[in-house]
């Protein structure tokens, strides 16, 4: 049985791609989910083998509902919005879908999965999806994180600071940390550059918040923050960090 | 022509002058000199001619004087000619003083050297000319032809804005949800998308129209939108009765309802109200539109700005006003009030 999730916020957009799998019997449906909060539970609760996934849904984006999920899954993308599907992941995504689309269209995506889940292991979807996320990051003005089964949204001027945790980077804010599986550079890059600074090698801090730079000894230096956190600053941190305050 | 540079063009005036300047040797040897002053007659002559028409014709890439001004042309021809035959009878005279004939020649000759020099420099002022005209009128066609094609594009971008095709692609989409399950609801849908089409196409941004037609319209959009995100979308429109017949930019509140919509859809979770309300005050039309939204997650800087600065673009071409649009947030909703002025 293939077990799959559907996830749009229209419930007609949901009920046609329903339709298209009825004639298929060996899909099953586990549950149709209006936004990326609720798709978020039902992937973990069923562990599907394909989602559909609209992109521009209520509160977050599909791009961030997946960022959310650890568990390997196929996604056919089903949208309006030709602009993000097709640049970033027509490499990745198993195929998306252009609203409106024909049945055939459908069946050429479901054969599609087929064939690549005949010969190669699902996991790689999804790896290989988000590691493209990593390589072409836009700027981002919020970022969206699970701590336990809470999801919070949280705006990037409310970020003190970020820290790398193996293979998680900490992001700091006024109520203490979340975690996310991304890397530094990913965070270095889509941060707006003159607002964070990627001070050291596990740390980024945002430049208001620091409050005061601080020599340790010669060529060692701290940022101290508002919170009076202290964050070191490598060599080549300083000397970026002095040039981003115009020192 | 087009591809004629400056330095081609240069080298062209001194081959040109160079083939003078021979001449002149030539002629002189003819006329009984000896080689040598033949050649430094020839070399004072025109090495004088080539560096004044030369400076012509760079000052004419600065300067080009108009059709109308074209005499000047030859009034600067002339001076420069007098000026170069004068110079180079002052050094040949210099130079050679102890040859009887030469120098008498040199008087003679002078008004057949400045007649020579008047004709060498003409040319190159006036093929100058021409050229850089030419090379105007280019520039000029495809400055204009760019003028062309950006406002060509700026109209596509309109007609685009107008289409909104995100909102026609999930309004095709769900048709085609609906044509399988419930056909006569897919007819319908059809019906208003087209009645919503044709009203859109069908604006003229010059007329104005009332606030009830423009209501009307915005009722099948908004219906439209019903059926796509169901129970999730209700509207309340309250208009009093005197603004109904008030005046208002064609399709002017719809990018405002959209961002409603959107916002309010995109923003939260659960149910959404929008609320448009309409009145008169000082005489003037007032609307605003509400929607519910989540300040703490709110990015209004995400495709909800164009919409504004366009309505507001549009009311200062309208009214040049700038004050006629106004956003404000209480709590968690966020509300955008239109003033809209009766008096044109």
């Amino acid at each position: 049985m293939i077990k799959t999730v559907i996830i749009d916020d229209e419930p007609l957009a949901r009920s046609i791609v329903k339709e298209y799998l009825q004639d298929d019997k060996d899909i099953e449906v586990m549950q149709e989910c209006g936004d990326g909060f609720e798709g978020v539970k039902a992937i973990m609760q069923h562990k599907p083998d394909i989602i559909f996934l609209d992109i521009q849904m209520p509160k977050i984006t599909g791009f961030e509902m997946l960022e959310l999920i650890d568990f390997p899954v196929s996604v056919i993308f089903t949208t309006a919005f030709d602009e993000y599907a097709i640049k970033a992941f027509e490499a990745h995504a198993i195929d998306y879908l252009l609203k409106p689309f024909s049945k055939d269209r459908f069946n050429k995506a479901l054969k599609k999965w087929k064939e690549q889940h005949a010969n190669a292991e699902p996991k790689q979807n999804t790896t290989a999806l988000l590691e493209n996320t990593h390589k072409q990051p836009e700027e981002q003005n919020r970022v969206v994180v699970k701590n336990g089964n809470n999801i919070k949204i949280i705006p990037v001027n409310d970020i003190h600071y970020l820290e790398a945790y193996d293979d998680y980077v900490k992001i700091f804010t006024k109520d203490g940390y979340s975690l996310k599986k991304k890397t530094m550079n990913y965070f270095e890059q889509s941060l707006n550059a003159d607002q964070f600074v990627r001070v050291h090698r596990s740390y980024i801090v945002q430049v208001q918040q620091i409050t005061k730079i601080e020599a340790l000894e010669k060529d060692s230096h701290i940022a101290l923050l508002k919170t009076g956190v202290k964050v070191p600053l490598s060599k080549t941190g300083y000397t970026k960090l002095k040039s981003v305050l115009g020192l | 022509m087009k591809d004629l540079s400056y330095k081609k063009l240069s080298f062209a005036y001194i081959a040109y002058i160079l083939l003078w300047a021979v001449l002149h040797v030539f002629v002189f040897h003819r006329l009984g000199f000896s080689w040598q002053i033949a050649l430094v007659d020839s070399a004072i002559n025109n090495g004088l001619l080539l560096t004044l028409s030369f400076a012509m014709a760079m000052s004419l890439k600065y300067f080009s004087p108009s059709k109308r001004n074209a005499l000047m042309l030859i009034g600067w021809s002339i001076t420069l000619a007098i000026a170069s035959a004068w110079l180079s009878n002052f050094f040949l005279l210099q130079i050679f003083i102890t040859d009887v004939d030469y120098v008498a020649l040199l008087h003679k000759a002078f008004l057949i050297r400045f007649c020579v020099s008047f004709l060498i420099i003409e040319w190159v002022v006036l093929f100058s000319w021409i050229l850089n005209r030419m090379r105007n009128r280019q520039e000029m066609d495809a400055r204009k032809a760019d003028v062309e094609k950006m406002l060509r594009e700026a109209e596509l971008e309109g007609l685009r804005q107008q289409l909104q095709p995100h909102f026609l692609f999930n309004s095709l989409n769900s048709i085609s949800a609906l044509a399988g399950s419930k056909p006569e609801e897919a007819r319908r849908m059809i019906q208003q998308l087209s009645d919503f089409l044709r009203g859109t196409l069908k604006k003229d941004d010059k007329q104005m129209s009332s606030l009830q037609e423009e209501l009307k319209h915005l009722q099948l959009y908004l219906d439209i939108e019903k059926v796509r995100f169901g129970h999730r979308l209700n509207t309340e429109i309250k208009a009093d009765e005197e603004s109904l017949a008030l005046l208002i930019p064609p399709l002017l509140l719809q990018p405002l309802v959209e961002n409603a919509i959107k916002f309010g859809l995109y923003d939260t979770i659960g149910d959404v109200t929008i609320q448009i309300n309409s009145s008169v005050e000082n005489k003037n039309l007032r609307i605003t539109i509400s929607n519910p939204f989540d300040v703490e997650t709110a990015q209004p800087s995400k495709g909800t700005g164009f919409g504004l600065k366009s309505v507001q673009r549009r009311l200062h071409l309208l009214f040049f006003r700038n004050d006629l649009l106004k956003t404000e947030i209480k709590q968690n909703l966020y509300t955008t009030t239109v003033i809209i002025p009766q008096t044109i």
